[in-house]
Order: structure tokens, then C-alpha cells, then sequence
């Protein structure tokens, strides 16, 4: 990456993954239009998914995924020791994600559910900040690739990014969508933090909240409307469990 | 007498979708041990799906996977309308056919030019090839775009579809975004022509095991969505029996389970498809075949990696076929019907890129999943792979001056072949 003939720092970056479907380590390749200059901007040094280098000198640890095994928390505490910077990469490694739902049924249940008499090893699911300190978190599920490209231009140029404060209501006005309310749908648009670009409600579907809370979320007002206009309390408690960003105030 | 000993250790595999292990180990030119181990931690989708509202249970299952998200969603509503009784429009069929072309056009060049072809070319990555060969990354480039394109145009979103729900599709898209990717795909069967020549180049090794290969069935067209279900060995399922096609077990080592039909090891994918549907590929897709000399039925492993090129040529093509017959509908036709939930079970099957996927529901009388069910491709491959690797060890173990680095190469280039979805098949 060479702006004005100026050559940036090229931080040496890892990418490694946890319970989680890979699907945000994915979004690192995708937006191919600029992925030749998106992967000039770093060095990648270990990313298990797309290259056999394996490197330990990384500065950067981009972390997709839950944690959900012990195994997990020592291979954590192992990253952390070396990397300067830890990023929570995606709602799963931020909040838990949707494998956060498993903890609402009993682990032994689970087990013989799936496995029946030959259980496995799993544990309750832990968002990567309950295990070890984490520098910035990137949700979403997936997150979103442009913003990842601005945090990285950010983090070149060692330049603080800001993350929005408002709601994603506010992107779904910007793009001129109709409001999933208007259309008798439930959205938890008012109370998750935008910077996604509101792709979900302008595809057709209300929004899950999957980046978890905006700035200053009004949870009682949030509720209360939802509940006037007929949603009930099992629907509101299922969106809002989605992915465990509003853990704590689900009603 | 040989005094061959080769040991190979691989601890979570490189450049594939998830966390398996090789191990092999041969002492005196005899195999001790050769294991392919998946040891991916368990998620328990099909515990989370239980007591969830059938509009939340094809937006969960995505989330099974990163690659074939909208396979998943696809197969989910699928088994949802099975349950409640639901015929969706043909448009809404069209659309979902459109973006599953997409993703497998997508996932293919993925695997075909990122996790699979660093081996051939002795790169750890497809990254050095921006800089050292900038025209083979930009026809990588261009054509993984286009398939994330008709995702993004189709299902809201390439990763994760946000538009495709229970009784059809919640939008359709705009008229002159398709006529552009009608024009982009059209303009790609450069870039495909290319990506053969490019595969033709390639030494694909020589290795043969025999298996049971399942897919669906096709009718008239080369099928991806629903049927009935088929194998080489010439058994055939209802897509409601899809558990008699599977037998789902569990052993101690692995945390997948292992599938099987009438032999020790059951094969999907490409390859799968390939072999059981070869005479319903476009004429154009079929000449890919015919130039990397691939013909049904094929056994070996590492011709996946060419069935997903004869692919994505095959889907590239059809796409354009796709994109024209939606043009054709009327403003006024429907892409949904609506949906009433009621007691009952459902079943979808879809062929997402690395093979079969089913998901099988129960739903209680107001919508809300009571048992749900999800065998995942990679989890019907898994004991053939494991399988394939005893087989390949025992052969390049007689061959002379075979070392560790090259056993160790090419078990993971086999296992690469699979195109393997390893988190998605330990869901």
C-alpha cells in the first residue's frame, strides 16, 4: 500500500479461530476489488485458513470465535503473551455470538442430544474478554469488510478509529429503507450499533442485533414499544438473545 | 528388506475451513498408524435450534457456516416449507438457484485458487501471487468477486443471506444489477477458460480408492436443490429418508461423526455430483471435463479439485441462463407465499459446494422447532478421508525416497481435495 509514494508500516498480523463458523476470517478475502491493497497494507504471518506459514512474531492478533473448551483458554493466554495488539474479530469472539444460546441448555442434555452416549468436551461459551484482555473489538456477524479496511487504515497510519454511536437506524434512513416497523416486523435497529451499512433490513430482514448495543441504548423504551405493537415478550427475548451482545438486559 | 520410517504430525491443518489433524506414522516400511482426526470444538446447533421460531431457524443454521452460509439457509427453509406444507413460487426458485450459483461459484474458485493451488505452485499462500503473478490472482480475483456478487445481488449478503426466508424470497433484486452480472458473467468465461489452462498445468497426483459417492438426483438438469437422492452403488432415497443415505455414528476420537451406505465410506462434493450427474452438465462445462480429463465414474480424491472447476464453469454458465429467465417474469409475479406454521416434520436437501447437506425439522403447532437434525457434507466425508489417507500412506510408503515432508505434502493436499468444511461438519 503506497499513498503518494509514501511506504506505510506493514504490521505483522495473525488470524486465528475459535468456536466460530469462519466466516468473518472469510470476509478478510472477500470485497476482491481492493483485497490486492487490503493485503499489501499488513504482513500476514499466520492465518491457518488461507496460508501454511506459521509464524510467531505476529504484533497483531485478529481473533474470530467463542471460546467454548479449555483447550481454547490456553491457546488464548498463549496469543495474548505475544501479540501487542488482540482484536475480538466478530460478534462471536466480542459477545459470544450465537453459540452463546447453548448456555441456556444444560451441557449434559446437549451432549447426549448430539452425541448420545459418547459425550464431548465442551464448556460454557465465554466471549474472548472474559479470558484475557482484549485491545479492540470489531463485531458483527459477519463484520463488515469496509469498516474492517478503515480500522486497518487506521491502525497503518496509527490513527484512533471511532467506531458510530448511533443506532443502525440511522444507516437504513441514510440508504432510504423502509422501516421494518412500517412493514410489521420486529427490528432491533433502535437499540444496535451501526456500521454495518444496514445490510439486513434493506435485504428484507428486520434487524438481530448482531453488533450488540449503540452508544445509549433506551432498553425499557425499546420493549415497551415493541411490546405496543404486538411482539411478544417470547419473540423480543429470542432476538435479542441472537448474539449475545445484550446479554444482561434481555427482558 | 525396507527400512523405511516416515512420520507426519500435522496439528490443525493448513488451509482448510476448520481444525483436523493428520497423523501417520510408518516403522519399517509398515503403516503403524495414519489418522485423520477432526477435533474442532462442538457447537450444538441442533440443541440451539430447539424451541426457536421457524423465521430465526434458517437465519441460525447460516451461521454454521462461513462459506456456505447460504447452502445452509437454503436447505433450513427448505425443511421448514416440507413441514408446514408450503409451495414457493417459480421465481422464488429461480432466485434461490441464482444465489446458490453464486456461492458455489465463489466457494469454488476459493478452494481452487486459495487453499488448493499454493500446493502445485510450492507456495505457502495465494497471497505471494499478487506480486509474483498479478494476471493468475486477478482472474482469482475477478472471479471469486462475481460469485460473491450474485450472492450480495440475490440474498442481501453474501456471508450470511438476509433475503432469503420461509415461503420465498423477502426481495427481488433490481433489474439493472442482474443485466450487469448477466454482462460480467458472460465477460468471465475468459477469466474461467483462463482458470482450466491454468489447471491444466497442474500434475494431479495418481491415486485411486474406491467408494460409494451419494448425491442428488437429477431429473432433467444437474441438480442442486431438492430431489430424490442416488449413489453409485445404486441406491436410491427419498429426500425425506435422507438419515437411510447418511447413518450418522459417533466415535471416541473425532468430534464429527462418520457416515456411511452400503460400504465401509460414503463420498459427497463435486466429484460426487460429478460422477452421478455428469450427462445434465452444460455442453461448455462438459468440455472442461473432456480438456483436464476427467469422465464418470472417477475415483480419485484429487480430481474434486477439477469437478469444482468443470463446476463453476457449469453454474457460470447457467447463471446466465438463470438471469434471463427472471428477466422474462412479470413485474407482477411472486417471489413468496405466505406461511402458516402447523404440527409436522420437513426435510431439505442441498447441494452446497462440498456436497449434500440436510436438515430435518419438527415443529410444533405454532412454529417453533421442537427436534431438529443437520448432516453436514464434510461430515459424510470425513471417515472416506480418514480412509483415503490409510490407502495413499500404504502406497507412497513403497515408493523410494518417499521423506516426511513429502508424505506430509501430500496427505494434506489430500485432505484439500475434499475442500473440507470442518467447523460446519462438527456444528
Amino acid at each position: 500500500m503506497r499513498y503518494l509514494g509514501i511506504e506505510p508500516k506493514r504490521p505483522k498480523i495473525a488470524v486465528v479461530d475459535f468456536t466460530c463458523c469462519e466466516g468473518c476470517e472469510l470476509q478478510l478475502a472477500n470485497k476482491e476489488e481492493t483485497l490486492g491493497p487490503f493485503l499489501g497494507a499488513l504482513q500476514v504471518v499466520n492465518f491457518r485458513e488461507v496460508s501454511s506459514e506459521k509464524r510467531e512474531d505476529y504484533e497483531i492478533a485478529l481473533i474470530e470465535g467463542a471460546v467454548s473448551r479449555a483447550d481454547e483458554t490456553d491457546r488464548l493466554r498463549r496469543i495474548r503473551k505475544q501479540a501487542k495488539v488482540v482484536v475480538a474479530f466478530g460478534s462471536c469472539a466480542c459477545y459470544g455470538g450465537v453459540h452463546r444460546m447453548k448456555n441456556a441448555y444444560s451441557l449434559a442434555a446437549a451432549n447426549r442430544e448430539v452425541y448420545g452416549d459418547k459425550p464431548k468436551d465442551t464448556d460454557l461459551v465465554r466471549p474472548v474478554k472474559e479470558i484475557i484482555p482484549v485491545d479492540l473489538e470489531i463485531p458483527g456477524c459477519p463484520v463488515n469488510k469496509e469498516e474492517v479496511e478503515r480500522i486497518v487504515q487506521h491502525l497503518v497510519m496509527e490513527v484512533p478509529y471511532n467506531f458510530p454511536v448511533y443506532p443502525v437506524c440511522v444507516e437504513c434512513k441514510q440508504r432510504f429503507t423502509v422501516c421494518r416497523y412500517d412493514l410489521g416486523e420486529l427490528c432491533l435497529g433502535p437499540i444496535t450499533r451501526a456500521g454495518c451499512g444496514a445490510p439486513c433490513p434493506a435485504g428484507g430482514l428486520g434487524c438481530w442485533g448482531c453488533r450488540g448495543p449503540d452508544a445509549d441504548p433506551n432498553y425499557e423504551e425499546f420493549i415497551a414499544s415493541a411490546k405496543k405493537r404486538g411482539f411478544g415478550e417470547r419473540e423480543i427475548k429470542e432476538r435479542m438473545s441472537f448474539f449475545g451482545g445484550f446479554e444482561g438486559v434481555v427482558p | 528388506m525396507t527400512t523405511v520410517n516416515l512420520n507426519v504430525d500435522v496439528h490443525h491443518l493448513t488451509r482448510v475451513e476448520g481444525h483436523g489433524n493428520i497423523r501417520v506414522r510408518i516403522e519399517g516400511g509398515k503403516v503403524k498408524e495414519a489418522r485423520w482426526d477432526v477435533v474442532e470444538t462442538p457447537r450444538y446447533f441442533e440443541v440451539m435450534l430447539q424451541g426457536k421460531h421457524y423465521t430465526s431457524a434458517g437465519i441460525l443454521t447460516a451461521r454454521i457456516c462461513g462459506i456456505c452460509s447460504i447452502g445452509h439457509c437454503l436447505a433450513s427453509v427448505r425443511a421448514t416449507e416440507d413441514a408446514f406444507g408450503i409451495e414457493i413460487p417459480p421465481l422464488a426458485r429461480k432466485l434461490r438457484l441464482l444465489a446458490k450459483h453464486g456461492e458455489t461459484l465463489q466457494s469454488h474458485i476459493l478452494h481452487l485458487y486459495f487453499l488448493a493451488a499454493p500446493d502445485f505452485l510450492g507456495l505457502p499462500s495465494a497471497i505471494p501471487l499478487a506480486t509474483a503473478n498479478p494476471t493468475v490472482f486477478h482472474i482469482a480475483r475477478r472471479l471469486k468477486g462475481l460469485g460473491n456478487r450474485i450472492c450480495d445481488a440475490v440474498a442481501g449478503r453474501t456471508t450470511h443471506p438476509v433475503s432469503i426466508k420461509v415461503g420465498g424470497m423477502a426481495r427481488l433484486p433490481e433489474r439493472a444489477g442482474l443485466e450487469k452480472l448477466r454482462a460480467e458473467l458472460v465477460a468471465s468465461t475468459a477469466d474461467l477458460a483462463a482458470t482450466v489452462e491454468v489447471f491444466a498445468g497442474l500434475s494431479i497426483p495418481d491415486f485411486v480408492r474406491e467408494t460409494e459417492f451419494v448425491a442428488l438426483k437429477g431429473e432433467k438438469d444437474y441438480p442442486w436443490i431438492g430431489g430424490q437422492l442416488v449413489s453409485t452403488d445404486g441406491v436410491v432415497k427419498p429426500e425425506r429418508e435422507y438419515r437411510a443415505m447418511t447413518n450418522e455414528f459417533v466415535t471416541d476420537a473425532n468430534t464429527t461423526k462418520w457416515c456411511k451406505v452400503s460400504r465401509e465410506s460414503m463420498a459427497v462434493g463435486a466429484l460426487a455430483r460429478f460422477n452421478l450427474n455428469y450427462r445434465f452438465l452444460h455442453a461448455e462445462a462438459q468440455k472442461v471435463a473432456e480438456r483436464l480429463g476427467l469422465k464418470p465414474v472417477n475415483h480419485n480424491p484429487f480430481m474434486n479439485n477439477v469437478a469444482q472447476l468443470v463446476e463453476a464453469v457449469h453454474v457460470a454458465h447457467e447463471s446466465i441462463e438463470l438471469i434471463d429467465e427472471i428477466l422474462r417474469q412479470p413485474a407482477s409475479a411472486p417471489i413468496s407465499v405466505p406461511v402458516k406454521p402447523r404440527v409436522g416434520s420437513g426435510v431439505g436437501a442441498v447441494e452446497v459446494p462440498r456436497g449434500i447437506l440436510y436438515h430435518g425439522y419438527s415443529y410444533d403447532g405454532e412454529g417453533h422447532v421442537t427436534k431438529a437434525d443437520c448432516v453436514i457434507p464434510t461430515t459424510q466425508n470425513n471417515l472416506n478421508i480418514h480412509l483415503d489417507i490409510g490407502a495413499l500412506v500404504a502406497k507412497l510408503a513403497q515408493q523410494p525416497g518417499m521423506t516426511d515432508a513429502r508424505l506430509e505434502l501430500l496427505c494434506s493436499m489430500l485432505v484439500r481435495a475434499y475442500d473440507p468444511c470442518i467447523s460446519c461438519s462438527v456444528h
